[in-house]
């Protein structure tokens, strides 16, 4: 299986991605956001943290419209897998891949903690968890309050599209919503870290199932 | 000729950094701010001559750029 972990500048938790991914068994390359194609063969794009473009006019924003973003687009229109982690995350959605909307923290703090999450809904990403599993991460964002319209939000849950929800919310997220899976199931955004915690020397090794599994999960695919 | 465009949280949306500073308002004295929204102003300097053709790709670049319509709204004013 090939992963693709894309840097933008400003991005900063690329080579986190890529060590996360690699230990899972993926044979990982790096995509810098100019390049205009992929690597051949690539199953999942990682997208991830950081502060892509400064965070200039609003998170994630400059990064949706760079070279790559269109590769991304494209790979995730032919039903390939796509991982957005924090920065990542609010990319996916200025890009319109995820629905909703990544505001300032409730709070207006920049938040850096573990959090306790809950494992809801099926997919690749998230099927090496039980249903309802505490699952342990860290967060370290300034805007990952979930926003969506009435719709949306009914169209998230009814087709069982939240990933993870916050046990204790801490940034005034809708619904608790911490990561949305696209329609399709391939494309996960998510404010907490999962390649954060795949080390006993992270803190924690909560993060490793979800590698794991999407390597097994997109293997049988 | 330029552009002028307004960007606010739409109505609805729950506007955290406006409601910090009417707090803080609150906390120097300020009596009577009943709310504060927070927004952003981007001006373009454009080389367009015709205001309508120029309004009409304003409009594009704040639907596909300068604004997030999921949360934002926007106001163009040709000047």
């Amino acid at each position: 299986m090939k992963a693709a972990v894309i840097t933008f500048p400003g991005s900063n938790c690329d080579r986190d991605l890529a060590v996360a991914f690699e230990r899972a068994g993926f044979e990982v390359s790096r995509v810098w956001h100019k390049d205009t194609a992929l690597p051949a063969g690539t199953d999942v794009v990682g997208v991830p943290g950081g502060f892509s473009y400064g965070d200039y006019l609003r998170c994630g924003a400059i990064a949706a419209q760079s070279p790559v973003a269109a590769a991304i687009r494209a790979h995730a229109a032919r039903g390939g897998y796509v991982l957005g982690v924090c920065n990542g995350f609010q990319v996916l959605t200025e890009m319109r891949l995820l629905p909703g909307a990544l505001m300032r923290n409730a709070g207006l703090k920049f938040l850096c903690k573990s959090v306790g999450l809950t494992a809801c809904a099926e997919s690749a990403f998230t099927d090496g968890y039980a249903q309802g599993q505490r699952v342990d991460l860290p967060i370290a964002h300034h805007d990952g309050n979930y926003t969506i319209d009435a719709e949306g939000l009914a169209r998230l849950q009814g087709e069982r599209l939240v990933a993870f929800r916050y046990t204790d919310t801490p940034n005034g997220s809708m619904d608790d919503i911490a990561g949305v899976l696209s329609a399709n199931r391939r494309v996960l955004g998510m404010m907490p870290h999962p390649e954060r915690a795949v080390d006993p020397a992270h803190g924690g090794t909560d993060g490793s199932a979800l590698f794991a599994r999407l390597m097994g999960g997109m293997a049988l695919a | 000729m330029k552009a002028r465009v307004t960007v606010m949280l739409k109505q609805g949306v729950l506007d955290v950094q406006g409601e910090a500073v009417r707090h803080a308002l609150g906390s120097l004295g300020f009596d009577g701010v009943a709310g504060v929204r927070q927004g952003k102003v981007i001006e373009l300097d454009l080389t367009d001559t015709d205001a309508s053709a120029a309004e009409a790709r304003v409009q594009e670049m704040c639907d596909r750029l300068l604004a997030n319509t999921v949360i934002e709204s926007y106001r163009i004013e040709i000047v």
